[in-house]
């Protein structure tokens, strides 16, 4: 088994150039209802405004994905949508229930889960291990039957290491399956990382920029890997990329972050010819 | 009953009758090793069949099986055989354009493919290949969205539905098969021109399975590793015929990064490897000792000293003084033990290298830790052997005697011919190809050019058409110089270069890996394979290789005009992708010549140094050109004039 992506794939997920520019592309896939939204989100931190009425939507299984320069708020946007800040401002919609100062803990619960800039595995943990703690929240066997390692635990380790030999027979690791993730080149600690997400089998994958720092193989394989989530298991994929082509291939709609306004939004081929988003990019005085 | 168990799925209902539940196939998925007994696999080769008879396969028609070793494609195989038709499996790591040759040639209607990565490239050859029609696939991943090719799963669901609307089907159309049909067809490796197809019976491949099977003692019992590929006749031999001959289990890998792991855990009784395959385990062993403690490379150094001694002896049943007997002993304990257990050779009866020469150090080296590896010699066109080694019998230079009803003769030119009932049927719609190959009385023409020696066991030479002569009318053996040269764990590939001319010279491939944890070690900073191999250091370090190699030849009788006067270190690695190796990775001696034409004109024409630019193909299919200026350098030699005199 080969683990790179066939090369033509990349090739053929391209719209035609010169369609593109004429008539911007509906996106393939059936994009289902809204599954989240946000609405006029302010983020401020002390004098710093770092999401500036922010409103856009997800709908189930598509692939957005936000974008801008360094500083838009980019990842401050993930993290209001999984929790981990609370925005001063604004309404976020998830599964058609208001969330009011949701923490961390409770979206995961909700079918959340998320990958990290800087990766943020078990260094010294096997690569298993490490996509085992991605099921923490499936596991409900209280401490001291997991301690002996009886009756419900048991079982529950049985069918959880199941679903995670699932996906890394999905996501093709299974020659590192009890490497240290320490010892592993950076883009399979990014792939590792992306199985511990899938491990908690989300609804809501946010990935914050899952390619950076690859090579275009690496690219490829991971291009693949995300599309295949996407296709495999329906999940809805948020993600935060700088890699243009990438984004441009893989997503079925683009939201434009600068300095935390957002400055565009809609299908690929829209977002390439818009004015503001070329300013932003180029560096046009504001 | 005995007579009739004479076609591949009169075997295997055989098998299912006599050992139901003896395990016939594994395979590790999710993890945990999957099993399936003779009884399952039956039960799914009639499902495969009947699906197949509903989808329209039938008798003589050619089904092509593309994929890494999966225990369905293998029952697919036998599914076709149980049809009458034949199964073509093809080499999964080519591209599409190379698929297209052979889906021709072959007239492909039906395909049976491992994944996405295969039908991506089926369906890229399909517009040149009219009569493709069915398209089916084992793993669905990826392949939601595609029209016009089925699922395994719907196709033996189809199977099972035909089956019990034709409840007789599948035994009548088994008692149909004959010895005499053709079983299978497998491509040549196409060294010279375009593939060949080998049409091979029942008859031949069982005659191959039962000879070699009852050469090594063959049980139920013994567990193979099957992870070459599909399409090359060793393991059409290995995995299949000798499979359903002898009853024994074939264990599919979970993936080809996972081999080394999974041989590890199923502990084979019994393997089959090329020679680059025992010298990567050997390289990572030996890079592995560098880093061990000072006293566990003591150890090594001490009891692998001890091995090459006496451990060859010993296994052979030589006569062995007892202290050494001893000292062998405790390092079967310390290190040969652990060392087997490492590499998953603990429980290894028998080994076989063949494909391509072994190095004299590197056989010696398994051979005196204790596991009895052999060499053995045949082609696609003689079911994969005609010379086997016998246990006690083993030498690094020959490849063994022939094997039970071959009968072994040499041309007067000094080509090896055999005869047997192994022989192919013939070369598929290549009457022309035939009749050149198979002679009036019968005899295959190897191509090969060899020797019997005194203790009855074949030595080959070269190629028959490639030995050639210098321009003083010295033999010049080609590959016997190559082979000489990749024994060094440094060298890669080499491609000597000398008929006709007045001399020999050489291009060379460093291995990157051996060479790299060299430079390593000796800090010397390398951004890749172009910038490793420019090193002067590293053409020093080839510079001496090449020099050893002039030394043995200068001591061969007649070889000592071959020694190799200058060399270069190529600028990429040989690759298949580039026409430059076939799929088997055997240079491919004309286009490289045609190919680097400058390269030899510089080394002929004297000059340091020569600016080359190649085109290159990447794995992922793109290409870019690799520019650099290669350095040529001399080679010591031998005085040939002292042994011209004498």
């Amino acid at each position: 088994m080969t683990v790179s992506a066939p090369p033509d794939s990349l090739a053929t997920m391209q719209p035609p150039p010169a369609a593109a520019h004429d008539q911007p592309k509906a996106p393939e896939r059936d994009a289902g209802n809204v599954l989240l939204s946000l609405e006029h989100i302010f983020l401020a931190f002390g004098g710093v405004q770092a999401l500036n009425d922010v409103t856009f939507d997800v709908r189930e299984h598509e692939v957005r994905a936000i974008i801008g320069p360094n500083g838009a708020g980019k990842s401050s946007m993930l993290n209001v949508i999984n929790g981990v800040y609370r925005p001063q401002r604004g309404t976020i919609t998830y599964r058609g229930r208001q969330w009011h100062g949701v923490d961390p803990h409770t979206a995961a619960a909700s079918g959340i889960a998320r990958t990290f800039q800087n990766i943020a595995l078990f260094k010294g943990m096997s690569v298993l291990d490490n996509i085992m703690t991605g099921r923490n929240l499936k596991m409900k066997a209280s401490f001291v039957e997991q301690a002996i390692w009886f009756g419900r635990a048991r079982r529950e380790e049985l069918a959880n290491r199941l679903k995670v030999e699932e996906i890394i027979d999905f996501l093709e690791i299974q020659h590192i399956r009890r490497t240290p993730v320490g010892r592993l080149p950076y883009g399979l600690q990014k792939r590792v990382e992306l199985a511990r997400a899938l491990a908690a089998e989300p609804t809501l994958l946010l990935l914050d920029e899952p390619m950076a720092g690859m090579n275009v193989e690496e690219k490829q394989d991971m291009c693949r890997f995300i599309l295949d989530v996407n296709e495999q298991y329906g999940t809805t994929i948020v993600l935060i990329e700088h890699d243009m082509s990438v984004v441009m291939d893989i997503s079925d709609r683009v939201v434009v972050l600068d300095y935390g306004r957002k400055i565009g939004d809609g299908v690929p081929a829209a977002i390439r010819e818009n004015k503001a988003v070329i300013d932003a990019y180029l560096g046009v005085a504001h | 009953m005995a007579e009739r168990i004479d076609t591949f799925p009169r075997l295997m209902l055989h098998h299912a009758h006599v050992r139901p539940d003896h395990p016939a196939t594994r395979e590790k998925d999710l993890g945990i090793w999957q099993t399936w007994s003779w009884r399952d696999v039956a039960g799914e080769v009639r499902a495969i069949a009947c699906g197949l008879a509903a989808e329209g396969f039938g008798r003589g028609m050619h089904l092509a099986i593309v994929g890494d070793n999966r225990p369905r494609l293998y029952w697919a195989m036998i599914a076709a055989q149980a049809l009458g038709g034949v199964p073509v499996p093809m080499y999964q790591d080519a591209p599409a354009a190379e698929f297209v040759f052979v889906l021709n040639d072959a007239e492909i209607d039906y395909a049976l493919v491992e994944d996405q990565e295969q039908v991506d490239k089926l369906l890229e050859a399909q517009p040149q290949v009219p009569t493709l029609r069915h398209v089916y696939y084992d793993d669905p991943r990826g392949l939601r969205n595609y029209d016009g090719v089925t699922s395994f799963d719907q196709l033996v669901e189809r199977g099972r539905a035909y089956d019990r609307a034709h409840p007789g089907f599948f035994d009548e159309q088994v008692a149909l098969g004959r010895a005499e049909d053709v079983s299978g067809m497998l491509y040549t490796s196409g060294t010279t021109g375009k593939p060949k197809g080998v049409r091979q019976t029942h008859a031949a491949f069982i005659a191959a399975a039962k000879g070699s099977a009852e050469f090594d003692r063959l049980k139920p019992s013994d567990s193979v590793l099957s992870y070459l590929p599909m399409a090359w006749v060793g393991d059409h031999l290995f995995s299949f015929a000798q499979w359903l001959y002898v009853g024994f289990t074939i264990n599919c890998p979970e993936s080809g990064d996972t081999v080394m792991t999974d041989l590890r855990e199923i502990g084979p009784t019994y393997y089959f490897a090329p020679p680059r395959v025992f010298e990567n385990l050997l390289t990572q062993v030996m890079i592995r000792m560098e880093d061990a403690g000072a006293i566990k490379r003591w150890l090594f150094g001490h009891f692998t000293d001890v091995a090459r001694r006496c451990g060859t002896r010993i296994l052979d049943g030589g006569k062995v003084p007892a202290g050494d007997r001893l000292q062998y002993a405790l390092g079967n304990l310390l290190v040969y033990g652990p060392l087997r257990n490492v590499l998953g050779m603990s429980r290894i009866r028998v080994a076989y290298t063949a494909g391509a020469a072994i190095g004299p150090d590197l056989f010696r080296f398994y051979r005196s830790i204790g596991i009895n590896l052999k060499q053995l010699y045949g082609s696609t066109e003689t079911c994969a052997y005609v010379c086997l080694q016998p246990d006690r019998g083993v030498q690094f230079d020959t490849v063994g005697e022939a094997a039970p009803g071959v009968e072994l003769a040499i041309a007067d030119d000094g080509e090896v011919l055999v005869r047997g009932p192994m022989l192919l049927k013939e070369y598929y719609k290549r009457p022309d190809a035939t009749a050149e190959s198979i002679d009036a009385q019968g005899y295959f023409h190897t191509g090969d050019a060899g020797f019997v020696d005194p203790g009855g066991q074949l030595k080959i030479i070269d190629r028959a058409k490639d030995v050639g002569k210098l321009a003083n009318g010295a033999m010049f053996a080609p590959n016997y110089i190559e082979n000489k040269l990749k024994f060094f764990p440094h060298i890669k590939e080499a491609v000597a270069f000398g008929a006709g001319r007045d001399r020999v010279c050489a291009f060379i491939n460093i291995d990157v890996g051996s060479v790299g944890n060299w430079a390593e070690r000796r800090g010397i900073a390398y951004s890749g394979y172009t910038d490793l191999a420019a090193k002067p250091e590293v053409y020093e370090l080839i510079r001496r290789c090449v020099e050893q190699v002039n030394e043995a030849l200068a001591a061969e009788p007649g070889l000592a005009p071959s020694q190799v006067r200058r060399f270069l270190i190529l600028h990429k690695e040989l690759d298949p992708d580039d026409d430059e190796l076939t799929r088997t990775r055997k240079v491919r001696r004309g286009f490289i010549a045609e190919k680097y034409a400058v390269l030899i004109d510089a080394l002929y024409a004297g000059r340091a140094v020569q600016h080359i630019e190649t085109l290159v193909k990447f794995e992922d299919g793109r290409s870019g050109l690799v520019a650099a200026d290669l350095r040529i350098e001399d080679a010591k030699a031998q005085d040939v004039a002292m042994e011209a005199a004498a």
